[in-house]
């Protein structure tokens, strides 16, 4: 028992020491790992945070109209036209908001609701000074958008801080005037399109990767050291090439006059009016995307089918499998985790594709990205950029859980 | 914990000698960003060289798409590093009304020669609250003349007359100018267009035009395209600015016309965003390149017409093959005889929807 005692003695001894250093070794860990999850935190948490928040919060207006959007937000649209107090108010904090030269920044959400609403609110904010109460009558008198519903309903709506009117845009949905959700007019009606056409545009694309990669990929593997090497240079070398490159040679080899065209005009298999146009359409932007993104789909296949021992088929082979059906049940599947990698890889860079689509896609090809660029570069409609950008990340990720329920992301396999 | 600090240290003096660095080597320059291309060349000439002759700051330039989106990134987080900026009328009130440039209505720009203030001598549109106005551009279509070797176009109806003319053409991606044009060669005279355009009726009507001839659109997007597409025989006749194909013409000699019926006027713009650190010789430089000189020279280098009356008489000949400009100009008389000048408030008011309803025709 005493020598039990002692031992526990020293043993306190020793685990503080064991503590001490395992708290050590901990928080240098720790330290090596604190620069890339600052990285991490800084260039994509907090970006990403500030992107969906843009998709839904935006404070500009309540700011700039404090009291009137106090005052709307216990307004109702069953009331009618808001009372002679409101219409005051808006009309004062709307003469201050041009002085403060913020009253454009009001204007331009308002028109984002309600079209030349903007041109309404700036005529009024000119001649507001001027005007004599009651203000209803008198701002009516001045544009009769003041005596509509209308102009209220979205006053009310840009003023509330938070909305979900961008997210529901993306999908083609909007508010009515009394505020249930409701599809858009047939004539407005765009990104449920263009989002399932991005999705069928991304299937195409890495499905025609894994047709044509596979070959290439199993070949080289299973060629000799020195030519596997080469084809390795030939696959990595258009990969290092600029993507615009890449693309604008896609337009030299695909427009009326260009390679292809003069090569079948040339043999004689077209009549020099009867060139194909073969750019500006789906089909032109998926060939080169196909074309840009193989090796993103060679290399994983690659790097998987060079573990495989060649053993493996031979035995298959000398328990009386054929050819085609050893493939069949032992490569294949030994296969797979390199297929998964590249079609999801594939996949996830094509719903992405910018430059590609913006070159070479004409009217067909545009895809998602074409239409956020537009909303970030003209319109400046950044809250509806970045629920676009959202909801397509947000497709990527159910389209990942489907992934990893179908396929299991655990046997996904870089190299 | 030492090995920590020192490297902190280090990153801070690290920081520290770069932001010194960055404004002593910008102290004395302006950065001026425009469209590229032979348009940034014609200012380089004209203005950026005889103003830093003139007062020894530099002129660097930058090339941009247009647009507001870097303005506004710029001003938002504070890191102002373009000076001044050549932006179209549009984006000059929307980026005033967004606070994104700095006000120049107290900016005192110089008088014509003959003592016109230059309140009168700038067209109307071109003295706005935050910008000061350099060229009227014109958005016009043009033909390769090899795909028309009988009956030559000539009106803005041919532009969408594919049994007279077959072939494709080329239109710029969006509703702006589109629209206008279909109206145009729909029968609406140009003073009649943007009333049209309001009614949904005229909306349908101008739809409808464009349904006429949608298989043979082919869509362009940046201004360097259209004499691209036109050379390559990729279209018969495509939408342009005038500037590009006469440089097209007389530079690279292709064989191209310009049609300028139903042409559609627009002006470039001077503009400051807000919060930068060169406001003062930013201005400077606005005023001084907006003199009646330096905008009539601008015009011996590409073909687009002064802002100034007091110019117009003083543009003269092409700097490279001696081609008298004036016939040239989008304003001159000969030219304007059914053309329609931009108007930026209906587009102000009605852009969100138009670009959506656009979209939608497009992705049909």
């Amino acid at each position: 028992m005493r020598d039990v005692g002692s031992v526990g003695l020293d043993g306190v001894a020793l685990k503080r020491a064991l503590e001490r250093s395992g708290r050590r070794r901990r928080m240098w860990s720790f330290l090596v790992v604190l620069p890339p999850l600052i990285f991490l935190l800084v260039a994509f948490v907090y970006p990403m945070g500030k992107v969906f928040t843009r998709g839904f919060y935006d404070s500009t207006v309540s700011e700039i109209i404090p009291e009137t959007t106090a005052l709307l937000s216990s307004w109702d649209v069953g009331e009618g036209l808001p009372s002679e107090e409101v219409y005051a108010t808006l009309l004062r904090e709307l003469v201050a908001a041009k002085k403060e030269r913020t009253l454009g920044l009001l204007g331009t959400r308002l028109n984002f609701e309600l079209s030349a609403a903007l041109g309404v609110v700036k005529s009024t904010a000119r001649r507001g000074a001027k005007m004599e109460a009651p203000y209803k009558e008198s701002m009516i008198g001045l544009s009769e958008r003041w005596g509509s519903l209308d102009i209220w309903v979205a006053l009310k709506r840009v003023s509330e801080n938070v909305s979900m009117k961008h997210f529901l845009a993306s999908v083609d949905l909007e508010y009515d005037r009394e505020g249930s959700i409701v599809l858009v007019p047939e004539e407005e009606r765009v990104y449920v399109k263009i989002l399932l056409r991005t999705l069928w545009m991304s299937l195409v694309v890495s499905f025609f990767t894994l047709l044509l990669g596979f070959p290439v990929a199993h070949l080289m593997a299973t060629v000799k050291r020195k030519h596997a090497n080469l084809l390795l240079i030939l696959v990595l070398l258009p990969f290092w090439t600029s993507l615009l490159v890449r693309t604008t040679s896609w337009i030299v080899l695909l427009q009326r006059n260009g390679v292809v065209n003069d090569l079948l005009v040339w043999t004689g298999l077209l009549s020099d009016d009867q060139r194909l146009s073969m750019m500006f359409n789906m089909e032109g932007t998926l060939v080169a995307m196909v074309q840009i993104l193989l090796p993103f789909a060679i290399l994983p296949m690659y790097s998987v089918m060079r573990t495989i021992p060649p053993s493996y088929m031979k035995a298959a082979r000398s328990l009386g499998a054929s050819y085609g059906y050893a493939f069949l049940r032992v490569y294949v599947p030994c296969t797979i985790p390199g297929l998964a990698a590249g079609v999801l890889l594939v996949f996830i860079l094509s719903t992405g594709y910018y430059i590609t689509p913006a070159l070479l896609g004409g009217d067909e090809g545009m895809m998602i990205s074409n239409f956020i660029a537009f909303h970030m570069k003209k319109t400046l409609n950044w809250g509806f950029a970045a629920a676009l950008a959202c909801v397509v990340l947000l497709g990527v990720m159910v389209l990942y859980w489907l992934y990893d329920r179908l396929v299991g992301i655990e046997k996904l396999k870089l190299g | 914990m030492l090995l920590m600090r020192r490297f902190l240290g280090v990153i801070f003096v690290l920081i520290l000698g770069l932001s010194f660095g960055m404004t002593s080597a910008f102290s004395e320059s302006l950065t001026v960003v425009s469209w590229g291309g032979s348009y940034t060349h014609s200012q380089e000439k004209a203005y950026h060289e005889p103003f830093t002759s003139e007062t020894g700051i530099k002129v660097l330039s930058e090339n941009y798409n247009g647009g507001l989106a870097e303005i506004k990134t710029q001003v938002e987080t504070g890191t102002v590093t373009w000076d001044v900026v050549d932006v179209e009328l549009s984006d000059a009130l929307r980026g005033c009304d967004e606070g994104l440039l700095e006000p120049l209505d107290t900016l005192a720009l110089p008088p014509a020669p003959d003592g016109t203030p230059a309140s009168s001598d700038f067209m109307e549109e071109a003295i706005t609250e935050c910008a000061v106005g350099t060229i009227v551009w014109s958005t016009i279509y043009a033909y390769n003349e090899k795909s028309f070797p009988g009956a030559k176009p000539s009106t803005i109806a041919d532009l969408f007359d594919t049994k007279k003319f077959p072939g494709k053409r080329g239109f710029r991606k969006g509703p702006k100018v589109t629209l206008e044009m279909a109206l145009m060669a729909d029968g609406v005279s140009p003073n009649q267009v943007y009333a049209v355009l309001s009614t949904e009726a005229g909306l349908k009507r101008a739809f409808a035009k464009l349904d006429s001839i949608r298989d043979d659109i082919v869509w362009w997007e940046s201004g360097s395209q259209p004499p691209q597409l036109l050379a390559d025989g990729e279209v018969a006749m495509s939408t342009a600015y005038n500037g590009r194909i006469f440089n097209a013409v007389v530079v690279e000699d292709q064989p191209f016309t310009i049609v300028w019926d139903g042409q559609i006027q627009d002006l470039d713009l001077w503009v400051i965003p807000r919060g930068g650190k060169n406001v003062e010789a930013a201005k400077r430089f606005v005023a001084f390149s907006t003199t009646t000189k330096a905008l009539a020279d601008q015009a011996k280098y590409i073909a687009y017409g002064p802002v100034r009356m007091s110019s117009i008489p003083q543009v003269g000949r092409h700097a490279d093959s001696g081609v008298d400009m004036k016939p040239h100009m989008p304003t001159s008389p000969a030219n304007t005889k059914n053309a329609l000048f931009n108007d930026v408030f209906f587009w102000a008011d009605f852009s969100e929807e138009l670009n959506q309803r656009f979209a939608s025709w497009l992705a049909k």
